[in-house]
């Protein structure tokens, strides 16, 4: 057992096993102090079978845990003849089922040495950035006390390509720290007059306690059982996870023998695994995998987190978001102006939300005409307007589970448009120059008329270079007018089959287009104008007036 | 201050240190009597000292090297992943762990459904109770580049008492919790901190560090009467803006609940909002 902190703990859990007829070696880190020491050998003192073993400093990731875990299991193998299995714990270590239960596994399987032992070129465990390199190349800083000077000293070596080899061809094996050694094994590594050939090359291996017995336990074993006996989970830097009360169901249902780390002030998890341990286990069914899928959970999001959400402690810098925005929605360009209902239509076609336009410069124009959204979402446009981008993050945050879809225009706030052109969320359909519609069918001056025109034509145009750019990552259908008003229904259907929640029949419904008789003319008379409307596509003179029939005929309903 | 000292004793607060500025509701006396308070009292100019911090880093310095210190107002209650199952020493002794040094949470404004002045606190009484909802998803973020902090407003305040200037909304980033050195320094109330790396509470890789939340008592039947005060003391940030702002709104109508506020339950709702996060502490 080694101990360098919690030693109440490390003797509580020392009785425990020595109570079960266990031996007990203990280690103590040379970097407890003197004094407290004593009084910890003191308190053990009247216990059978505990012993403690020469101290050595045991720095994270240097030799000396190998040296402390050497020199207890020769005491442990010289002193106690009729030993099979070694178990290297540690004092944060807790055993979970009885002991009797380990034993009595350990006594059916007396050949088997339970060591995770993987070879580094199949297994990603690294921790700042090395892997082989932990082998081939020489550490004499510490890494916790001074990084800077490891890393230099990484890169010295990597420059001039300094490269140690393994001794007599051994592979190079890793896994966890924590092992279960058979007497055979352990003793024949122990034992091997190559040692000091194997202890000089691993003094200079960068965490040996994760390779040294994981490499030549692959020399001497018979059978070897590449998992540990310790359940221990890692966190995205290689630290361990800690145990708290509140873990004990977990616990239970781990069907573990033994879980690190415990934290040392969980009285409870103490409470119930060292005196009650035959009724701690047995009450409910395991079920180990629970255990794995909180902690790797747990990974997942501290490195990549929940896609869509900016807040105080997840703030990713720009094209790292993995996600822009936490669900799918859609943006319409041009279709209310054409249509006379479009939006209603649109609800009831899909069940979607379905907002006007979000980014209007006089409010945020929710679904229903709402004040405020989801969350508190206000509509106030100079509220929105501070932080555009953050305004459409949080509506599509506050709305998990229901798709929104909103209205856009070139009259609209145009400062989001590089946002949502470049989420892979955003499905974007415009029909170009349907602007022009409300205009057309204003009371306006015409030279008002004009300028507002020539303003929105600049603006879409803008618009639209964005929506084609390479960096473009949205889903982006344009049409002009006049090739949408050719045949609406298949773009229409299109679209709602992205969306996804349309009943699955075809598409009987179509919105109501606005009467256009006279839109030719109209744009002639920007023409004439000087001023060229050219985002609505071709539109004839002769055609604004002969359409006026046909789109009557044209067949709305579709069986 | 019966509640305040409670809520922090169950969660493990070792002891308390306490600024009196000359109040006159005999907290000091009150504070004096307790076995596990210091308090320091002055009736100097809580502007001149920086709005407090001088007096805070002073006592920091002094007293807090090398221990964890949470600096909160009276009115601020922590609330942090796990704080219903865990004490805060399994949260430092994490960050410990963890090589995590400051730990964030952000301002949470609490208020009550209907009128503020509607139902009377009473102390002692928990004041989440009566002021227990909140706004849950309309905050805004940017960053501070020269401290290297996150930046962030919204809530009640921003869009009850500064709809038109919602740039002079108050910061609602916190960073409260800090194992403190006596080479740190708070620079702006608890927002930022120097050195810039205790500022950097959040991840910008897309991962999620963890974080807490202060619920902020600040809205109860009592801030009418306290918003007032502060407007003749003129002891506050930026020429009291906030307070001019306070008295201006509530005058008409003194309420914040709205038909999309949110009712506290507890740190877990919290963290599925979005709020706060777990990071990768299970």
């Amino acid at each position: 057992m080694l101990v360098h902190t919690a030693l109440g703990r490390a003797e509580q859990v020392a009785r425990h096993w020595s109570m079960a007829g266990c031996p007990v070696v203990i280690h103590v880190d040379k970097a407890v102090p003197r004094k407290t020491y004593d009084a910890f050998v003191k308190a053990l003192s009247g216990v059978r079978n505990i012993q403690f073993s020469k101290r050595y400093r045991c720095e994270w990731g240097t030799w000396g845990i190998i040296a402390a875990s050497q020199a207890a299991s020769e005491l442990m193998l010289a002193s106690h003849p009729d030993v099979r299995h070694v178990y290297l714990a540690s004092g944060s270590c807790l055993p979970l089922r009885p002991v009797e239960e380990l034993i009595d596994y350990l006594a059916t399987r007396p050949k088997t040495d339970f060591i995770e032992s993987a070879t580094t070129s199949d297994v990603p465990w690294t921790v700042g950035g090395l892997d082989a390199e932990r082998f081939t190349l020489r550490f004499p800083v510490s890494w916790k006390r001074n990084r800077f000077l490891f890393d230099r000293f990484v890169d010295f070596q990597r420059r001039f390509g300094l490269k140690r080899k393994m001794p007599n061809g051994i592979v190079p094996h890793m896994g966890s720290q924590w092992w279960c050694l058979s007497r055979r094994t352990l003793s024949a590594i122990l034992q091997d007059p190559e040692r000091p050939t194997y202890d000089r090359f691993f003094k200079h291996v960068w965490i040996p306690d994760e390779s040294y017995f994981q490499t030549l336990a692959r020399q001497y074993s018979e059978h070897i059982e590449s998992r540990s006996l310790t359940l221990s989970k890692f966190d995205f830097q290689g630290k361990p996870h800690i145990f708290y009360d509140d873990h004990l169901q977990l616990l239970r249902r781990s069907d573990c023998f033994v879980a690190r780390k415990i934290w040392p002030h969980a009285d409870r998890l103490y409470q119930a695994f060292l005196t009650d341990a035959a009724g701690a286990m047995k009450k409910t069914e395991p079920n180990p995998g629970k255990i794995d899928r909180i902690f790797s959970k747990a990974v997942e999001r501290r490195t990549r987190g929940r896609s869509g959400l900016y807040m105080q402690s997840r703030f990713p810098n720009e094209d790292w978001e993995n996600g822009v925005t936490a669900a799918p929605y859609s943006m319409f360009q041009g279709f209310a102006e054409l249509f006379e209902d479009f939006e209603p239509w649109l609800a009831k076609a899909t069940g979607a939300r379905v907002h006007g336009h979000l980014f209007a410069s006089d409010a945020v124009h929710y679904a229903d005409k709402m004040s405020a959204m989801n969350g508190a979402l206000s509509n106030s446009a100079i509220l929105r307007d501070y932080n555009t981008k953050a305004f459409l993050t949080n509506l599509i945050w506050n709305t998990r589970g229901e798709r929104q879809c909103f209205q856009f225009g070139p009259a609209d706030n145009q400062d989001i448009n590089w946002r949502i052109a470049k989420d892979p969320n955003a499905q974007v359909s415009v029909i170009t120059g349907a602007w022009a519609v409300p205009l057309f069918r204003s009371n306006l001056d015409f030279a008002e008329i004009r300028a507002t025109a020539a303003q929105l034509q600049k603006y879409e145009a803008d618009h639209m270079d964005i929506q084609r750019s390479p960096y473009t990552k949205a889903r982006v259908r344009i049409w002009t007018m006049a090739e949408f008003i050719e045949a609406p229904m298949e773009p229409l259907q299109g679209i709602l089959d992205e969306i996804g929640r349309t009943k699955l029949r075809r598409l009987s419904e179509a919105p109501k287009m606005v009467d256009l008789s006279g839109f030719g003319q109209f744009l002639q008379n920007l023409k004439n104008q000087g001023m060229h409307p050219y985002l609505m596509g071709d539109f004839p003179v002769e055609r604004g007036v002969a359409a006026t029939p046909k789109t009557q005929r044209r067949p709305y309903l579709v069986q | 201050m019966p509640y305040f000292l409670d809520y922090y004793r169950e969660m493990g607060v070792g002891h308390f240190f306490f600024v009196d500025n000359d109040s006159t509701d005999g907290s000091l006396d009150y504070l004096a009597e307790q076995p596990d308070v210091s308090v320091w009292s002055t009736t100097a100019s809580y502007k001149r000292a920086r709005f407090g911090m001088d007096w805070l880093n002073w006592l920091q310095r002094k007293y807090a090297h090398g221990h964890w210190a949470l600096t909160v107002d009276p009115d601020e209650f922590l609330v942090y992943p796990f704080c219903d199952t865990r004490p805060l020493r399994a949260l430092t002794d994490w960050l410990d762990a963890s090589s995590i040094k400051s730990f964030s949470a952000m301002l949470l404004d609490m208020y009550p459904k209907g009128r503020l002045d509607e139902q009377p606190y009473q102390a002692g009484d928990n004041p989440i109770e009566i002021a227990s909802w909140f706004d849950s998803g309309n905050y805004t973020i940017s960053r501070n580049y020269s401290f290297a902090n996150l930046w962030i407003q919204g809530g009640p305040r921003a869009r009850a008492f500064f709809p038109d200037q919602p740039e002079k909304a108050p910061a609602l980033n916190k960073v409260p919790l800090v194992k403190w050195d006596k080479r740190y320094t708070y620079v702006s109330s608890t927002h930022m901190l120097l050195p810039r790396g205790l500022n950097q509470v959040y991840d910008e890789w897309g991962g999620e560090k963890a974080s807490g939340v202060l619920l902020h008592a600040k809205f109860l039947d009592t801030f009418g009467a306290k918003a007032a005060e502060e407007l003749t003391r003129s002891q506050h940030y930026a020429g009291s803006v906030e307070y001019k702002a306070y008295a201006e709104q509530l005058k008409d109508n003194p309420q914040l609940w709205c038909k999309w506020s949110e009712r506290y339950i507890n740190w877990r709702q919290l963290e599925i909002l979005g709020l706060m996060s777990k990071g990768n502490w299970a």
